[in-house]
C-alpha cells in the first residue's frame, strides 16, 4: 500500500524518539496497545508544574508505518500545549494530518488513547504529590 | 558490483519466466495457433503435438505418466478440482476429509465449503516446528475417511512434510491421499511412486513458467482414481477439466519443468548456498531473531525469520528496495498474523515480526549481502524506536505484562 508523504517523513525522521525519567512527578507514561495487535505505544510528556504547559514530549512505538508516524506527529503537538489542550487533541486530527486511509485509522486513536494515558498518569501523580505535600505542612504545623 | 535495486526475493509468490521458457512459447501464439482439440487438420495436430510433449516434460518431473496429467488453470483450480472432484465421486464411500492448518487457502476454503455441504473435516494441528504429528494423522482417519490433503512444502515457512509416510499410511488404510506440491515441484526431488501419492497440484509460475497454467495429477492405477469434474463442457483432459487447452502456456509449462529436472541439483546446491549466507549474515547482525519452522525439513531456498520487538509492515517500509513478505497483516481489518505462524504457537507478536524470504534462480550472493546489510540496520533503528525492546533490556518479562487489548 502506498504510504502518504507525511508518514514516510514520519518514519524516515521520527520526531522526539526516547524516554523520559518514569520516575519523576512531572513526567507522565501512557503506555497503549498489545504486541498481539501488532502496535504497542509509548508515549511521555513532562509538564511544567509552574505553568501547566509541556514542556518535552518522547515516544516509542512498536507498529506499523503508520502508528509510528501518528505517535511521532503527536510528540510534536503536545510540546508547548497545556494538559487541557492536550487533551483537545483528536484521533481525526492525526488521520486528516497525515491523510491516513480507513485502514490506518486505529493508529490515530491509538496515538489519542496514548496521550490520554500519559495525562492521566502525569495527574495521577500530580494528585498523589499534592496529598504528600499537604501531609508535609501539615505536620511541620 | 553494485546490485540492481529493487532486488526481488519473494520467489514463493511468483517467479520471472524464463527467457528460454519465452523462446518455447511463443510460436504458439502466431505460427502454431491452432486449437489441440481439432482432429481433422494440421493446425489441431501441431497444437495436440505441443500439448503431448508438454504433457511428457511436466510428468517426468514428477515421476508420473503423461497420461496421468490434468491441465488447469492453476493450483488454485486443480486444488479445488482434486478435493471437491474426489469428494463428491466418493461420497457414497464416505464423507470425511484430513488435511492441516498451515495448508494454503485453496485448500482450506475448499474444505470449509464442503463442510457447509455435509462433509467432517479434520484439520490437523502442526507441532511447533511446522510439521504434522504422523500419530495425530494415523488417529484422525476413520472408516469415513475419503482423502487427506496434505500439502508438501508450505509457502511461507518452506517446511517440507513427511510425504511418503503420510503416502504409505493413506495406502495401507485405502485412503486417497492428495498433496499440492506447488512449492516443492521443480525445487526438490519429487516423484509421485517413491512418496505414494494419488494426486498432485502443481503450478507453472513458481517454477519460471507462465501464470495461468497448472496441473493436476490423477493417479490411474493402484489405485485408479477417478473424480467428478467440477467444469462442463467439451469433455477436455479425460473429461476430467473441459476448456480449450492453453497451447503455448503449456509448452511453456513443459519446457519450465525440463529445466527445473535437469538443473535442479545445481539450483538447489546454490540457492541452499545463498540462503545459509542470508541466515549467518542476519544471525551475526542481530541478537532474538528466530526463525520460524524446521531448518532441517525445509525447501532450500526458503527462510522464514522473526525479528523480536520490531513489527513487520514497519520493517518492509524500511527495506522498501527488497520484495519480501510480511507475516503481519496491519493493512487488513482484522488485525490478523498469519495464520500459519499462528499455527506453530509462536506467539503473535513474533507472527507479526516475520519476514518470509524466497529465493531463486536469479539470485545473487551480492543480493544477499544487500539484504542482510540493510535488514540489520533497519532492525537496530526500529528496536532503538521500540517500546517493547526497551522493555525487555529492562528485564521486563513481555508475556507476564497486562496489555490493553485494542
Amino acid at each position: 500500500m502506498a504510504y502518504s508523504n507525511k508518514v514516510i517523513d514520519h518514519y524516515e525522521n521520527p520526531r522526539n524518539v526516547g524516554s523520559l525519567p518514569k520516575e519523576d512527578p512531572n513526567v507522565g507514561t501512557g503506555l497503549v496497545g498489545a504486541p498481539e495487535c501488532g502496535d504497542v505505544m509509548k508515549l511521555q510528556v513532562k509538564v511544567n508544574p509552574e505553568t501547566g504547559v509541556i514542556d518535552d514530549a518522547k515516544f516509542k512505538t512498536f507498529g506499523c508505518g503508520s502508528a509510528i508516524a501518528s505517535s511521532s506527529l503527536a510528540t510534536e503537538w503536545l510540546k508547548g500545549k497545556t494538559v487541557d489542550e492536550a487533551l483537545a487533541i483528536k484521533n481525526t486530527d492525526i488521520v486528516n494530518e497525515l491523510s491516513l486511509p480507513p485502514v490506518k485509522i486505529h493508529c490515530s486513536v491509538l496515538a489519542e488513547d496514548a496521550i490520554k494515558a500519559a495525562i492521566t498518569d502525569y495527574k495521577k501523580k500530580q494528585g498523589a504529590a499534592g496529598k504528600s505535600a499537604a501531609t508535609n505542612e501539615t505536620a511541620n504545623a | 558490483m553494485a546490485v540492481k535495486l529493487p532486488i526481488y526475493m519473494d520467489y514463493h509468490a511468483t517467479t520471472p519466466v524464463d527467457p528460454r521458457v519465452v523462446q518455447a512459447m511463443l510460436p504458439y501464439f502466431t505460427e502454431h495457433f491452432g486449437n489441440a482439440a481439432s482432429r481433422n487438420h494440421p493446425f489441431g495436430w501441431e497444437a495436440e503435438e505441443a500439448v503431448d510433449k508438454g504433457r511428457k516434460q511436466v510428468a517426468d518431473l514428477i515421476g508420473a505418466n503423461a497420461k496421468e496429467i490434468v491441465f488447469t488453470s492453476g493450483a488454485t483450480e486443480s486444488n479445488n478440482l482434486a478435493i471437491k472432484g474426489v469428494a463428491e465421486m466418493y461420497r457414497e464411500k464416505g464423507n470425511h476429509i484430513i488435511t492441516c492448518v498451515t495448508e494454503h487457502k485453496a485448500v482450506i476454503d475448499t474444505c470449509k465449503h464442503l463442510e457447509k455441504d455435509g462433509y467432517r473435516v479434520t484439520y490437523l494441528p502442526v507441532q511447533k516446528d511446522g510439521l504434522i504429528s504422523l500419530d495425530e494423522l494415523r488417529a484422525a482417519i476413520t472408516d469415513k475417511t475419503i482423502l487427506i490433503s496434505i500439502m508438501t512444502a508450505n509457502n511461507e515457512i518452506g517446511v517440507i512434510q513427511p510425504i511418503a509416510e503420510i503416502g504409505a499410511i493413506a495406502k495401507e488404510k485405502g485412503v486417497l491421499f492428495h498433496t499440492d506440491a506447488v512449492q516443492a515441484a521443480g525445487k526438490v526431488p519429487f516423484n509421485v511412486n517413491d512418496l505414494k501419492v494419488d494426486l498432485v497440484s502443481l503450478s507453472a509460475h513458481k517454477m519460471y513458467g507462465p501464470k495461468g497454467v497448472g496441473a493436476l495429477y490423477v493417479r490411474r492405477r493402484n489405485p485408479r482414481v477417478l473424480l467428478s469434474a467440477q467444469i462442463d463442457g467439451g469433455g477436455h483432459e479425460r473429461g476430467m477439466r473441459s476448456g480449450t487447452l492453453n497451447v503455448p502456456g503449456i509448452v511453456g509449462f513443459g519446457r519450465a519443468a525440463e529445466l527445473c529436472r535437469v538443473e535442479m541439483e545445481q539450483d538447489t546446491k546454490r540457492l541452499r548456498g545463498l540462503r545459509d549466507r542470508l541466515n549467518d549474515r542476519l544471525h551475526k547482525g542481530l541478537d532474538e531473531i528466530y526463525i520460524n519452522g524446521s531448518m532441517e525439513h525445509r525447501l532450500p531456498h526458503n527462510l522464514n525469520i522473526s525479528f523480536a520487538y520490531v513489527e513487520g509492515e514497519s520493517l518492509l517500509m524500511g527495506i522498501n528496495d527488497v520484495a519480501v513478505s510480511s507475516g503481519s497483516a496491519c493493512t487488513s481489518a482484522s488485525l490478523e498474523p498469519s495464520y500459519v505462524l499462528k499455527a506453530l504457537g509462536a506467539g503473535d507478536d513474533l507472527a507479526h515480526s516475520s519476514i518470509r524470504f524466497g529465493l531463486g534462480r536469479w539470485s545473487t550472493e551480492e543480493e544477499v549481502d544487500y539484504v542482510a546489510d540493510k535488514l540489520i540496520s533497519v532492525v537496530s533503528r526500529l528496536r532503538e524506536m521500540s517500546p517493547l525492546y526497551e522493555l525487555a533490556k529492562e528485564g521486563v518479562d513481555l508475556s507476564t505484562m497486562q496489555w490493553v487489548v485494542h
